[in-house]
């Protein structure tokens, strides 16, 4: 977790107890954005800082709804509080930092960028990921990597249920307990070329109580997608 | 797509403003389900011996007074209607079961929504703005409370299609999901004596609770079952006379959060529902985990 911001009262800040999400977005997106905006009594509101597409920071001060910081491009997003469903869905680059607990399908599709939950992520979280790299310090949940084809997901505690299920190329690392592996989902040889992607992962997420070494991988079995030649006449 | 809120409070101050506390819960769920809305109180409970009902009737003018002075000479003791738009609760000085079946055989115009002690149920089709005021809710205080604001999906939106549902002396549901196997269960459950009022799938779930627990299964049990016998997707808030309990289906498509202060317990369908409630900055938050039942109040599920 990051130290407190001496400077962060000073910062520019939209209240959304008096301003509405779509006047939030609408001045993110817009070409005279702040550099640096705080967001308050975000409380659990839906879709907020969606769509940046531009390397300036926002910094929101509570509990988020839905889809917060989606699609995010070169933004850097940080979630004082938890999330709700679809944290950093469809993100593009750029980077997203929770400071609680995220709901379902973290990450969902997530092309690029660093999402970063320092609590738990429930079920499906990195659904579909597509290239993003997603830190999670504590546990996901059911179903966690599912139809992943790129990017890594690090867990540093536990997955629950049907981990990676029908994975494609993602590659998935937990340190903690796994409830079962999904379908054509395998543990893998941990060499030192993984402990090493790990050891970075956990420094760009600033987690430094976790030895990478500890981690066992995942991945694809490669058994579900593969056209099979003696299956010929069955397709 | 619908909206759920389960509210229980820890002190007696709390108590006096759950009715205005629920009210904005939900409002927070409107826009998950803008067609109906509907409650379930836990509040004043009816004096040793006697239960209490709610009914509803569509007539412009139902008699309520009038039935009120048939209940008392059918029964000896009868409160005066306590009327709220369309619905009216009564004290009845006899048992549940006894009032329940007089008021299905000599009026089957009314629909019997709740009977227990504590319970009253209060529901109909609109906006959920419209239906808090039309019932004049924020005014209700009580133990604890559910509430519901429904979206349909699969069934007419009226009075009674709309939940909570009863599912027993002083036990409801509301149901956030859809059920794909309701009508094959509506039919097993009707050959083992279950009367439904509608074609909707949650009133089957209520319907399959309320079976299960007349064959002598805990509501932890009947709930624990529902992932057997039930296909679908789910989150349900089951209201009892101590508290409330909470189930989701193990695939967990149907969101829910719950929260903990020093004064209350609460779910709800997401946390903008709980973010409006005092003290909400404070609370412990956290998502039920698929396929675990959780109670709140004394032995509700024991």
């Amino acid at each position: 977790m990051a130290a407190p911001d001496a400077t962060r009262d000073a910062l520019e800040s939209f209240d959304l107890a008096t301003g509405t999400v779509r006047e939030l977005n609408r001045r993110l997106h817009g070409p005279a954005h702040p550099q640096r905006l705080r967001v308050l009594n975000p409380s659990g509101r839906h879709s907020i800082a969606v769509g940046l597409d531009g390397p300036h920071e926002v910094e929101i001060e509570g509990h988020v709804g839905y889809y917060c910081a989606g699609m995010n491009k070169l933004a850097a997003i940080r979630v004082r509080g938890n999330c709700g469903v679809g944290v950093a869905e469809n993100m593009m680059s750029g980077s997203v930092i929770v400071e609680g607990s995220a709901s379902q399908s973290a990450g969902a599709t997530a092309r690029g960028g660093l999402l970063v939950i320092h609590g738990d992520a429930s079920a499906r979280c990195g659904i579909s990921l597509k290239g993003a790299d997603i830190v999670v310090r504590g546990s996901v949940g059911h179903m966690s990597g599912f139809m992943a084809q790129k990017g890594t997901i690090v867990v540093c505690e536990d997955a629950g249920e049907a981990l990676g299920d029908s994975l494609y190329e993602a590659r998935l690392y937990v340190r903690g307990s796994v409830t079962s592996l999904g379908a054509d989902c395998v543990e893998k040889e941990m060499r030192e070329e993984h402990v090493e992607q790990v050891r970075g992962l956990l420094a760009r997420a600033e987690i430094d109580d976790a030895d990478p070494a500890d981690f066992r991988r995942y991945g694809s079995a490669r058994n579900l997608y593969h056209f099979q030649v003696e299956h010929l006449g069955s397709y | 797509m619908c909206g759920i809120a389960g509210l229980y409070t820890k002190s007696p101050a709390l108590e006096a403003q759950l009715g205005e506390q629920l009210a904005r819960m939900l409002e927070q769920l409107s826009f998950r389900g803008p067609d109906s809305a509907g409650v379930a109180f836990y509040r004043d409970p009816a004096p040793e011996g006697w239960c209490k009902v709610s009914l509803y009737s569509p007539a412009v003018d139902p008699g309520w007074d009038e039935l009120s002075v048939e209940l008392e000479r059918a029964f000896g003791a009868s409160s005066p209607p306590s009327v709220r738009a369309t619905h009216a609760t009564f004290m009845i000085d006899a048992d549940a079961e006894r009032a329940q079946a007089w008021l299905s055989e000599r009026h089957p115009e009314l629909r019997l929504m709740s009977a227990g002690s504590s319970i009253e149920i209060y529901k109909e089709a609109g906006p959920p703005r419209e239906v808090i005021e039309r019932f004049a809710l924020e005014q209700m205080a009580g133990s604890h409370a559910l509430g519901h604001t429904r979206m349909a999906t699969e069934s007419r939106v009226t009075t009674q299609h709309s939940h909570p549902f009863s599912t027993g002396l002083d036990l409801c549901l509301v149901h956030n999901g859809s059920l794909s196997n309701h009508n094959r269960l509506r039919r097993v459950l009707q050959r083992k004596g279950i009367r439904f009022q509608t074609d909707n799938d949650s009133e089957v779930a209520a319907g399959y609770l309320t079976w299960r627990m007349r064959e002598g299964a805990t509501l932890e049990q009947a709930l624990e079952g529902c992932m057997d016998d039930l296909d679908g997707f789910y989150t349900f808030a089951v209201g009892t006379a101590d508290g409330f309990a909470v189930l989701r289906d193990p695939i967990a498509c149907k969101p829910a959060v719950m929260a903990e202060t020093d004064e209350w317990v609460a779910m709800a369908s997401e946390y903008r529902a709980i973010a409006v409630l005092p003290g909400a900055e404070d609370a412990v938050l956290w998502e039920p985990e698929p396929g675990r039942v959780y109670s709140w109040g004394t032995a509700p599920v024991a």
